[in-house]
């Protein structure tokens, strides 16, 4: 479109060539093989631990957590609450921006769908793993069987699967899709066994005008059912806690607050990793400061709004006169829960509050800072929603304390090094730009012949 | 028949091509297809080309909401209904995320076969690829070919016509 052209998001002298060889390089030069070679063997070590986690898991069951009356939920289902929202940062950036016609996507939608891959396979891990007997995970599925049974689809857990699956699947082919014609760039540039293997999964495209706009329509169209899928799947992963009676889950805020916070900590993710990929990979001229500002921006925006859900479930909480939800309410804000309550607060919502400065935007190394605390605050948001309300319950008797064990953690970081670890592997092997749409982005002008 | 699959002309952009395809048509070539690395606009437009997959996507989303809707229905109502507490057997809101999930989930999947088959992919070798400059399709390179299916097609005269487009080289493909 040449409206998105002009928005100059491409230095003017570069040309097609250069999108090509700057991106291109980041997979074929040598420059940073050894550093990473290092980060992998030391993501590696986070991915055997995941394996001795997950293995531990299934030999001994979720005893070995630090579940017991009342809190049913440890904090895998913080971590899997935690891991779906950073994903949907990839999706709206991908999905809404796209529809959008916002030009400087291009330069961060492939790496940021390749993390809401990870991070979706580092999500889905938890619930199955929580269900107490991970091995019969397939009972989730309808599939006819011999016991005549069906799964329940009154049940959260079971709209949870569905939800979460369809995110994954979708959110893989429409990485997938876009990934194509820049795999044949890659088969293009490579030879030997290289060549074979990109043209394998390239599938032979050849960027004819009618493979173009099959593709862009089959493109846009994903993007409007992933746009669906942005604003639905963190409902769903809500209605987990607010069908619930509990109190301290049981409102309506839930869904909408729970879709900003996963995009606030999606966006927080995306500038935690791209800003030392950036720098480690010598991006900077495709991803510019300019970038990092867009996001914080919208960080900001989605900060908001999860503010306004924090202010919404405590108003409500007193407004509904309702003893526990009150009891609930005086402890988060100078009882047991009121360290972590307003830790919480200064992270998610009173740092964020820098981001109305066109300084701390741009500023990349404030920005960083902040996009770890905001990743942190997230995550003791979800150990807060989870635990805090399952601490109290109903009654006094019902009360209950919770401390994870080292197989939680264990597990927490086993992901955090798988999460690391297949990043690492994408950033290696495949065009972490997605250079057949930054192209759309250089004027067109002839060149003589060469 | 003729030695050749067709004739390749090699632009360095992409106005050049759209220009080139326009001029084609108005000469009355009809076997005509565009390579470039990026989605030109208007392109297709000028190859009358126009796809329906949309409504592929739009069947397919109907379709299966409707079926998971129907068999979370008969699960419930019919084949296994539990009782508890007298609720309903047909609670038609609780079936509504399981509904919105699969109606994305089938009109994605079928969005994105539909559009590898009907493009012919996978198809992992082409006779183009015979062409050495054509990986540059991929790349920087913009392509006019006129296929020898042509009824107008005449190895020398589409060469002559191809030539006069001012491209930067003209490539045979063989067959």
């Amino acid at each position: 479109m040449a409206s998105e052209r002009d928005a100059s998001w491409i230095d003017g002298d570069a040309d097609l060539a250069a999108i090509n060889d700057l991106v291109v390089a980041t997979v074929q030069s040598p420059r940073t093989r050894r550093s990473w070679l290092r980060a992998l063997a030391l993501t590696g070590g986070g991915v055997l631990a995941l394996l001795v986690a997950v293995f531990a898991v299934f030999w001994w069951y979720v005893g070995i957590w630090g579940v017991d009356t009342p809190v049913y939920w440890g904090i895998a289902i913080t971590n899997f609450v935690w891991w779906v929202g950073i994903a949907h940062a990839g999706t709206l950036i991908s999905a809404i921006l796209l529809l959008a016609g916002q030009p400087w996507r291009r330069a961060i939608n492939r790496f940021a769908e390749a993390m809401t891959l990870i991070a979706i396979a580092c999500a889905g891990m938890y619930p199955l793993l929580h269900l107490g007997r991970p091995e019969f995970f397939y009972w989730l599925l309808p599939y006819p069987n011999t016991y005549g049974y069906w799964p329940q689809f009154l049940s959260p857990l079971v709209w949870d699967f569905f939800a979460v699956a369809t995110y994954g699947v979708t959110s893989l082919m429409f990485w997938y899709i876009g990934l194509v014609p820049d795999l044949a760039t890659m088969r293009d540039r490579s030879t030997g066994m290289r060549a074979r293997i990109y043209g394998v999964f390239a599938l032979g495209w050849r960027g004819s005008a009618r493979h173009w706009e099959r593709h862009q329509t089959a493109y846009l169209l994903l993007a409007g059912l992933a746009t669906a899928l942005v604003v639905s799947v963190h409902t769903v992963v809500s209605f987990d806690f607010a069908i619930a009676q509990l109190p301290g889950w049981h409102t309506t805020v839930f869904p909408p607050y729970f879709v900003a916070g996963a995009i606030f900590s999606g966006f927080a993710m995306v500038l935690t990793l791209l800003i030392p990929v950036r720098a480690w990979l010598g991006l900077r001229a495709l991803v510019t400061d300019r970038h990092f500002d867009l996001c914080a921006r919208l960080m900001l925006t989605a900060g908001l709004v999860v503010a306004y859900g924090y202010a919404a479930e405590l108003f409500f909480a007193w407004y509904s006169g309702d003893p526990h939800e009150r009891e609930l309410l005086a402890s988060h804000l100078h009882g047991r829960s009121a360290p972590l309550f307003w830790t919480l607060i200064s992270l998610n919502v009173v740092l964020p509050q820098s981001l109305w400065w066109p300084a701390a935007r741009r500023s990349v190394g404030w920005l960083f800072v902040l996009s770890i605390l905001i990743n942190v605050g997230m995550w003791l948001e979800r150990y807060f929603i989870v635990i805090g309300a399952l601490e109290h319950g109903l009654l006094p008797t019902t009360g209950g304390a919770y401390w994870p064990t080292f197989w939680d953690w264990l597990t927490f970081v086993g992901t955090l090094g798988f999460f690391a670890f297949f990043m690492l592997l994408f950033l290696r092997f495949v065009p972490a730009l997605a250079m057949s749409e930054l192209r759309e982005l250089v004027p067109d002008r002839p060149r003589g012949a060469t | 028949m003729s030695p050749l699959r067709g004739l390749l002309a090699e632009f360095s952009s992409a106005g050049e091509v759209l220009a080139a395809v326009r001029a084609a048509r108005r000469a009355g070539y009809v076997a005509l297809e565009v390579f470039s690395p990026f989605p030109i606009e208007g392109v297709a437009a000028a190859l009358m080309f126009r796809t329906r997959l949309s409504r592929l996507t739009f069947i397919a989303g109907l379709l299966g909401g409707a079926a998971i809707f129907l068999f979370q229905a008969w699960v419930h109502a019919i084949d296994w209904h539990l009782d508890i507490g007298g609720r309903r057997a047909l609670a038609a809101p609780a079936f509504i995320v399981p509904t919105f999930e699969v109606t994305i989930l089938a009109a994605a999947l079928v969005t994105v076969f539909a559009m590898f088959v009907r493009n012919g992919l996978p198809r992992l070798h082409h006779p183009l690829f015979a062409v050495p400059a054509f990986a540059r399709a991929s790349q920087d390179r913009f392509f006019l070919l006129v296929g020898a299916e042509d009824p107008r097609f005449d190895a020398a005269v589409v060469r002559t016509f191809l030539a006069g487009l001012a491209p930067l080289e003209v490539h045979d493909v063989p067959r």
